[in-house]
């Protein structure tokens, strides 16, 4: 018989969290997870640190090459219109990535998750710890690429120093979404449908042209989704021409982070304790 | 030892064994081998082609007609670049066929060859059906165009060879993430394929002339516009199946060792 010598119990006064979930759920330690991460991360810093350059890539290229064929958009020298978009579209990809892919192999393959609910911690742990670690790694991305931007005399403007909390935002909200999405996954085909859904964002989202392109229900229906509101906002703060409207874009992400959130602790917690 | 089968029919044998799998699970790289292609000429070549006046840079023609035989370049190195890396890992390490293989009367030199074949067929048929799409976008402009398939297998082999020879040699898949982001994405933005080489600064021509991708690129493109001399191609063709043999030289040894040890 093995009786557990020093029981946890939900602790008193942690906050609202604590108090609205279940016991059990939560044990107010994702903190736990951000560690084992780091541990984790830090033999596989290489691929790490490269994460950073595909986008410096892509900002030199499409940035200085296509900045030839077409000098400005919307107003802005091409590198300046196409810059923030880039940003956006990391973080986005970032997010999503870790996410499922590495949420799923450790979730199915690995089994981390049922080790971790071995212990004190719960579903909602996971959930926070492993955002919170998407958060950490896309943060230092989005903080390396501004600077990329600040040397290159991307950046119009003061607004600017608030392009690096919104790019946390973004992360979140599409690591909130992804993660929902990868409780649903089966098998390794389904990350296929991931592809899916992230490609198009990244690509017709105004990324690498203005909206204008295209005909009025087009822009419409691009004007919903989500990587055109993350977009709308980076290049709002990065050029300087801020507005009220650009309130709505915040709402919108909060919206995905809340409804992701939800559904994915909802998920985990009823595909682990099952 | 009549049952000991040769060369090229122990390779096709191979390749039937990936056929056999391949049939039952291509929905898993639909999207990434036909749809993503398809989907870069639509946002680039016409969306972003929108964007630019026709002009010197673009050899005279529309965005979206100079960018289409590149672009069906980088289709087939970027299918090379999964095939060859983790498809060839896992079958060294997670799922071990190639040791199955091994056990019977083939050998592991027939096993690289039955791979690389297979490898082939997918970029060729890769590269068939956005050609197909292209044309249908009204992407392609000359019937020469048909000869960039050929050159772009071509080069997406000359990137293969080489980098299944390294798998070979790896023991846990970590780098490839490394060789995805140093070689794959600075060969697709980098070596012409978007805009000219010359908008790009002076020391970076000779990286990019040492690229399969920048070889390819001016072999699809000069058959699709009709601007290819007969020498420079002949010098793109040699170049390009330089790496496929050396790549296949090396992946013999490799793949021996590994198999047989």
């Amino acid at each position: 018989m093995t009786r557990t010598l020093d029981p946890v119990r939900p602790r008193t006064g942690g906050g609202l969290l604590l108090r609205v979930v279940p016991p059990g759920l939560y044990a107010g330690r994702p903190h736990a997870l951000v560690e084992r991460a780091y541990l984790v991360n830090r033999r596989a810093w290489m691929s790490v640190v490269s994460g950073f350059f595909e986008p410096l890539f892509f900002l030199l290229s499409l940035g200085f090459g296509f900045g030839r064929l077409v000098t400005s958009a919307e107003g802005v020298d091409y590198p300046v219109f196409v810059a923030p978009a880039l940003l956006a579209a990391s973080a986005m990809n970032g997010a999503v990535f870790d996410a499922t892919f590495n949420l799923f192999f450790k979730f199915k393959y690995a089994k981390v998750y049922d080790a971790v609910l071995a212990t004190p911690m719960g579903p909602v742990d996971i959930a926070v710890g492993e955002a919170a670690w998407c958060l950490i790694r896309g943060g230092l991305y989005s903080a390396g690429f501004l600077g990329v931007m600040l040397a290159f005399g991307l950046v119009a403007s003061p607004w600017a120093l608030l392009a690096l909390p919104v790019c946390l935002l973004v992360a979140l909200a599409f690591a909130a979404v992804g993660m929902a999405a990868a409780t649903f996954m089966r098998t390794w085909h389904d990350f296929d449908l991931v592809q899916l859904a992230v490609l198009p964002l990244f690509l017709f989202s105004g990324t690498f042209y203005p909206l204008s392109v295209y005909p009025g229900w087009l822009r419409a229906v691009v004007g919903w989704t989500p990587l055109h509101h993350a977009i709308e906002l980076l290049r709002a703060l990065t050029t300087g021409d801020v507005g009220w409207g650009d309130l709505g874009h915040v709402a919108y992400l909060l919206v995905m982070v809340v409804v992701g959130v939800a559904v994915a602790s909802r998920r985990l917690g009823r595909l682990l304790t099952a | 030892m009549d049952h000991v089968p040769g060369s090229l029919r122990a390779a096709l044998i191979a390749v039937e064994n990936h056929w056999t799998w391949y049939r039952r699970n291509w929905r898993a790289t639909a999207v990434t081998s036909f749809l993503q292609p398809v989907l870069f000429l639509l946002a680039m070549g016409v969306g972003f082609g929108s964007q630019v006046q026709p002009g010197e840079a673009t050899g005279g023609h529309r965005y979206v007609v100079f960018l289409a035989p590149a672009l069906l370049v980088l289709t087939a190195v970027q299918n090379a670049m999964f095939e060859s890396t983790y498809a060839v890992f896992s079958s060294f390490k997670w799922q071990k066929t190639y040791h199955g293989v091994v056990a019977t009367p083939v050998t592991p030199a027939q096993v690289l060859h039955g791979q690389l074949l297979w490898i082939a067929l997918r970029l060729l048929s890769g590269t068939a059906v956005f050609l197909a799409v292209a044309v249908a976008l009204g992407a392609v402009t000359s019937p020469w165009a048909v000869l960039a398939v050929p050159a772009a297998v071509l080069a997406g082999m000359a990137f293969s060879a080489p980098v299944v020879a390294y798998t070979a040699t790896r023991e846990k898949p970590d780098s490839f993430n490394a060789l995805y982001r140093f070689a794959l994405v600075p060969m697709t933005l980098f070596t012409g394929a978007f805009f000219p080489l010359d908008q790009l600064p002076a020391w970076l021509h000779p990286l990019a002339w040492a690229t399969p991708v920048w070889h390819g690129i001016e072999l699809a493109r000069g058959a699709a516009f009709g601007t290819l001399a007969p020498l420079p191609a002949a010098g793109h063709v040699a170049y390009l199946a330089a790496f496929v043999v050396v790549g296949t030289v090396l992946g013999r040894r490799h793949f021996h060792r590994r198999l047989t040890a």
